[in-house]
């Protein structure tokens, strides 16, 4: 009994921290998947925004629902949410915390994505090299508008032939560069703020609420695990018993057609015990066979009753 | 016994997680696969768009059929599928449940190596360099080409050594293009992926939680069932093979001493079990005997009740009647081994 309360508490404080350590690895995933990708701007007109703007959008997306996904307690949230009410009152307060950890933990990794990104600029840079303003830069100042639009497309590729000792190019890099990394750090900020923000005024209000959602939503978490063990459990003994009754109703089949067999001392080797009856070439044959052709019925009442 | 129960008990609680880590492990094999493969554009133009393309599809099928191979449950699978019904009634549902989740787990290697390719963009490159549009991205008004000429000048872009359109377009801006347009690709397809994974797993509670709670147990059950019907077998055998040899070597022990004419040397009571153990084979000739004997003539496989009279007087005669108590004795011997 003291081992299964040992396992109960080990399931009961490692919910969180494994859900941390996903949320963790994700968030290092992420970085990992930033750096090793190789990151290269078309320097066309109509291809630097959609790129540019892509990079920076659709991974946090992909990793967002991979954080949905890898969560286990988002199952649990939604088997919740939608089971019917039976015997059972559904109290939203605990749905909705659920909800909002997994979110939380959801949003790290992709989070993580756009500031790296912002951080490093090259995502705006080649988004918005077009968009800014020709006169500011001496080198794009006295040249037509489609050729203007041309040159600031090609700003991004460092190695292009037109720009590959263009000053101009390197004043735009910067000032979009110094743009961008503007950007992430106050959203770095920003974020950062919040979060210390809600975690401590949270006492303030409704903390009684709080302590009540958290212990159902664990209590919900560990309950399923707990069934689905128990469900390991029950399937194994009832594959025990069903396989023994399987054995016995064979060697009963087999005393009742074969009248030669002579009887053995039940007692005689110790090892006896396990053979069950079986001690022939063909029987072990004939009962893999009927193994094979009929299996049992899934139904080990007669043996529980005996 | 019981720790072993308790990891046992563990491991199966936990097969998600367990899974999981399995599917992790296959997902960066392959991504170290792709990045250990050495990719060669044989830059001519009908080859490249075979090779590109079948970099790009041919290794996600063969890593799709190894996620099956490689999975034990495939035969179980196979088994339960094939099997006749017998006194089992067979239920479609466990069937796809088992489908469903090994073919789940086999797709990620395969959609890691396409999304790899994808966003590391040789590939594409490589396939498509020859419809590069050159009207946009160059200058397309040299007439003096054939279309045929032209493929054959497309085709060599991801060779940069040996390309010689610089006036037609810029080899790097058509690297850059191709390689736009296949990261694009990539995370379309990376995002398409995680949407189908994320409904399919969110839409399940919504709709068909407690069939999936039956196919789930049923699934386990056949698992778990066949098992210990192998452990069982197991066991059998073992026992069989222990009374199979020991009635060999009691059957040559006799021979032997018919043979040799000298009256069985019954051990004194107190010696002790290796004098038991010896089986009646005392020398070096007997046992040369004996192992000649097993290996010329292996006896059948047929138990037969010792010859000598047991214990409790039975000379073998008749069936002792079945008594109830027995079946009960050996659960109890079964479960005490657990």
């Amino acid at each position: 009994m003291d081992r299964f309360r040992m396992i109960f508490q080990y399931f009961q404080s490692n919910s969180e921290s494994v859900m941390n350590g996903i949320c963790g690895l994700l968030a290092l995933a992420s970085v990992k998947m930033y750096t090793s990708l190789d990151f290269s701007c078309p320097c066309l007109p109509q291809y630097n925004m959609a790129y540019g703007l892509g990079i920076m959008f659709v991974p946090p997306i992909a990793l967002f629902l991979c954080g949905l996904i890898l969560n286990r307690q988002s199952l649990v949230m939604l088997e919740e949410w939608r089971r019917p009410q039976g015997h059972r009152k559904k109290d939203l307060a605990v749905i909705r915390y659920m909800c909002s950890s997994i979110m939380q933990r959801a949003m790290v990794a992709p989070v993580i994505w756009i500031v790296v990104t912002l951080l490093d600029g090259k995502c705006l840079i080649c988004a918005f090299s077009s968009a800014v303003d020709p006169e500011k830069f001496v080198g794009f100042a006295n040249t037509s508008s489609v050729q203007v639009q041309q040159l600031l497309a090609k700003v991004p590729c460092k190695d292009d032939e037109l720009m590959r000792n263009n000053t101009s190019r390197k004043a735009v890099s910067r000032y979009l560069r110094c743009w961008s990394q503007a950007l992430g750090w106050s959203i770095l900020l920003i974020l950062i703020i919040a979060a210390f923000l809600a975690r401590w005024l949270r006492p303030c209000f409704n903390q009684a609420t709080l302590l009540q959602a958290r212990h159902w939503s664990t209590y919900i978490d560990i309950e399923q695990k707990i069934f689905e063990e128990t469900c390991c459990e029950h399937s194994r003994l009832f594959a025990h018993k069903c396989i023994l009754h399987f054995f016995e109703s064979m060697r009963q089949e087999i005393k009742l057609h074969s009248f030669s067999l002579p009887g053995k001392g039940e007692g005689a080797e110790g090892g006896e015990d396990l053979l069950r009856g079986i001690t022939d070439q063909d029987q072990v044959n004939k009962l893999l066979k009927m193994w094979y052709y009929e299996k049992p019925p899934l139904d080990v009442s007669q043996v529980t009753q005996r | 016994m019981d720790k072993f129960r308790m990891i046992f008990q563990f491991l199966q609680s936990n097969q998600e997680s367990f899974m999981n880590g399995i599917c992790g492990i296959m997902a960066l094999a392959s991504a170290q696969m792709y990045s250990a493969f050495d990719f060669n554009c044989p830059c001519l133009p009908h080859y490249n768009l075979a090779y590109g393309l079948g970099i790009l599809l041919v290794p996600p099928f063969i890593l799709f059929l190894l996620g099956f191979v490689l999975n034990n449950n495939v035969s179980m699978l196979a088994e339960e599928w094939r099997r006749p019904q017998g006194q089992r009634g067979k239920d479609p549902a466990v069937l796809r449940y088992m489908f469903c989740s090994m073919a789940q787990r086999a797709m990620i290697a395969p959609a890691v190596w396409v999304s790899v390719t994808l966003l590391d963009g040789k590939c594409i490159t490589c396939a498509f360099c020859t419809s590069v549009p050159v009207e946009t991205l160059g200058n397309a008004s040299h007439p003096g080409l054939s279309q045929g000429e032209m493929k054959r000048v497309l085709a060599r872009i991801p060779c940069k050594e040996i390309y010689d359109g610089q006036e037609f377009i810029a080899n790097e801006v058509a690297i850059r293009y191709l390689c736009c347009i296949s990261q694009a690709l990539g995370w379309c397809f990376v995002l398409l992926m995680t949407t189908l994974a994320f409904l399919v797993r969110s839409l399940r509670p919504c709709f068909t939680q407690a069939a999936f709670l039956k196919s789930r147990y049923w699934s386990h059950y056949i698992d778990i069932e066949r098992k210990m019907f192998d452990e069982t077998c197991a066991e059998h055998a073992r026992s069989f093979a222990k009374v199979c040899i020991q009635q060999f070597f009691e059957g040559m022990s006799t021979d032997l001493v018919t043979a040799h004419c000298h009256p069985p040397r019954k051990a004194p009571a107190d010696v002790g079990e290796a004098a038991e153990k010896l089986l009646g084979i005392t020398d070096q000739g007997s046992m040369n005997m004996a192992l000649k004997s097993w290996h010329r003539c292996k006896p059948p496989l047929h138990l037969h009740p010792p010859t000598l009279p047991s214990g409790n007087g039975w000379a073998g005669e008749k069936q002792p009647p079945m008594h109830l108590p027995a079946p009960r004795k050996e659960m109890a011997a079964y479960y005490s081994r657990v």
